[in-house]
């Protein structure tokens, strides 16, 4: 197989685009073109293009929208296919934009993430999200994303000693680190006794689905990402540098939660990542920084345990110890996460990866982690039933 | 202004309004709202404020902050009757403005709500004020009220339940019209509305000072 890199990233400011879905999508495209130094003329030397979005047909009432972006973007005619994995669209388009340099199939690979959810309420998206639950045994008992992260919660926290003030702990972290990268969604730090002691604590951050607040909980928002893969045969054509993707791992789950051996547990991630290192020849302990999917920031907390970072049951202590902030032991979610960038669902896997292309380019001003060589992200999709986890690496000069 | 025989018929006869007492409410942040009824020679100060956001288009703040300028205009010249304002401060700067006004004893008008800093729901607690006004001290049975921006619809129409009721004609237009009943505020209130009494003297005296925004979210490099 051909070693796989990246020349180029973009990425939106995510919130509420205010521009149709392709035109936001051609944004964040055009940046990663840009920086990868790729003209959209012909000979532009693009064989490929993926889209990942979970929700372009229900949402935005589109379809084919890689063979609409294309066209945008002028890169006729290079191939041209939307990828739909849930949550985890993001990272499988990658896994797919890899498959294909790997295999000699192309050299050259643009991969674009994006989601415009903002159009509808916050409950529409909410059902709209439940749709990848199992339709017999969830869906059609008003379970939601929230509702099951509400209940994968109370059990961790019975099970472990979580409380809710470590949850709270995770959100400010990430809100922190979100002020320093300009493509959040949400530029403000949640003060720690406002959201949780404070006598108007309940209202300014009621229960979504308790025991979760808002702040636990990831914004809905619209936004998109890009990224320029390339063979590292041909890597010198670009700008920049290549970051290599030294690992992929993907792994699945029961469909529905309850069928689960341990519903405590996040199998799936911890299978992911165990491919992802194996293919990549490391171990947890060489990870410098990681983008783990706290859509809930439960999720930060398990997935930390589950990819090998800290003991199951100890990822919470980690993070009162501080641990998981820039400059401790495992900076986790230097973006801001999905808590505080925002989840626009198809981006999310992108942007992901933009993050860490960026922590160890040394690009990431504001929130850099210093020295930054291997980088981990864990995309999840549905309730932990399809994860993809990704390694990139800074190779030496 | 010259108050002759003819002006004075033209002012609104007034009743007489039981003042909505301060509150101020812990955000998010840590900072603190204070929420108070403006007077009447406030409104040129607070026209300053609410004058940048005319020309904004996005989340319809031109719309809703060119009534509301009106509004505050036809308060101060004698041209609504019944009309009150609130005004949230933090730290002494506009944070937001609501306003209303009373169409009976029973009954109550919601006029707009802009809010000027972002994220914080200052939006929803200034609005919940604006509905604790008419239904909890001035004892009114429900309030009409439109929305012009989606957010609004979604914050407020959704969020509370409203009743709709499109035969019933608001001022600000034919867009349908929605109810918070008195029954619907118990029910929500709990849980939309925050703040305590008394407001701190010190808190107070500096929300009172109104400073206007030296900077607007909604405008870009805008620099007062």
């Amino acid at each position: 197989m051909r070693e796989v890199g990246i020349v180029g990233v973009g990425h939106t400011k995510f919130g509420t685009a205010g521009v149709p879905l392709v035109d936001m999508l051609a944004q964040a495209a055009l940046e990663a073109l840009d920086d990868a130094g790729i003209k959209t003329v012909a000979g532009h030397g693009v064989d490929q293009v993926f889209v990942s979005s979970m929700g372009a047909g229900f949402l935005n009432r589109q379809h084919g929208v890689a063979s609409a972006l294309v066209d945008t973007l002028n890169l006729r005619p290079a191939m041209a296919e939307t990828i739909e994995n849930g949550p985890a669209s993001g990272a499988s388009a990658i896994k797919l934009g890899y498959m294909a340099i790997a295999s000699g199939m192309c050299d050259v690979v643009l991969v674009v993430g994006g989601e415009l959810m903002r159009l509808i309420s916050g409950w529409e998206a909410t059902d709209f999200v439940a749709t990848m639950l199992h339709p017999e045994a969830e869906y059609n008992y008003g379970l939601t994303l929230p509702s099951l992260a509400g209940m994968f919660t109370r059990l961790c926290m019975e099970k472990y000693g979580i409380e809710e003030k470590d949850l709270a702990l995770v959100s400010v972290k990430n809100h922190q680190n979100a002020m320093h990268n300009p493509g959040a969604h949400i530029q403000l730090v949640p003060d720690l006794y406002a959201i949780t002691e404070d006598e108007d604590a309940i209202i300014i951050n009621p229960h979504v689905a308790e025991p979760l607040h808002v702040y636990d909980v990831c914004p809905v928002s619209d936004g998109a990402a890009a990224l320029v893969l390339c063979s590292m045969e041909v890597a010198e054509r670009f700008v920049k540098k290549p970051v290599k993707i030294s690992g992929i791992g993907q792994a699945t789950d029961t469909h529905a939660v309850a069928e689960r051996e341990v519903p405590s547990d996040l199998l799936a991630v911890r299978l992911a990542a165990q491919q992802a290192y194996k293919m990549a020849g490391l171990t947890p302990q060489d990870i410098d920084v990681a983008e783990l999917h706290d859509a809930f920031v439960i999720l930060e907390i398990v997935e930390s345990e589950e990819v090998g970072f800290f003991p199951r049951g100890e990822g919470h202590l980690a993070v009162r110890r501080g641990d998981t902030k820039i400059g401790g032991k495992i900076p986790i979610n230097t973006s801001g996460g999905l808590k505080a960038k925002g989840h626009p669902l198809g981006a999310t896997g992108v942007s992901q990866i933009v993050e860490l292309t960026r922590q160890l380019r040394g690009e990431a001003d504001g929130r850099q982690v210093q020295g930054a060589k291997n980088a981990l992200a864990i995309n999840f999709g549905g309730f932990g039933n399809n994860v993809v986890a990704t390694i990139l690496t800074r190779e030496e000069d | 202004m010259l108050v002759d025989k003819l002006e004075l018929s033209l002012r609104p006869a007034e009743c007489n309004m039981p003042p909505y007492p301060a509150k101020v409410i812990t955000l998010a942040s840590g900072e603190k709202l204070v929420v108070h009824q403006a007077k009447r020679e406030d409104v040129p100060h607070l026209l300053e404020a609410v004058k940048p956001l005319t020309t904004v288009e996005k989340d319809f703040y031109d719309i809703v902050a060119s009534r509301l300028y009106s509004e505050l205009l036809g308060w101060y010249r004698y041209r609504v009757k019944d009309e009150y304002c609130l005004v949230g401060t933090i730290n002494g700067e506009i944070a937001g403005i609501v306003n209303g006004r009373m169409i009976t004893e029973q009954a109550g008008m919601s006029y707009h709500t802009i809010a000027i800093r972002q994220g914080l729901r200052i939006g929803a607690q200034l609005f919940a004020a604006k509905m604790e006004y008419h239904l909890d001290y001035l004892g009114q049975e429900e309030v009409w009220i439109v929305a012009e921006s989606p957010n609004g619809f979604k914050r407020w129409m959704i969020e509370y339940e409203l009743e709709s009721r499109p035969e019933q004609w608001h001022e600000l237009g034919g867009v349908p019209t929605y109810v918070l009943t008195k029954e619907l505020w118990e029910k929500h209130k709990a849980a939309k509305c925050a703040g305590r009494r008394p407001v701190p003297d010190n808190l107070l005296a500096t929300a009172q000072q109104m400073i206007l925004p030296s900077t607007y979210p909604q405008i870009k490099g805008y620099m007062r």
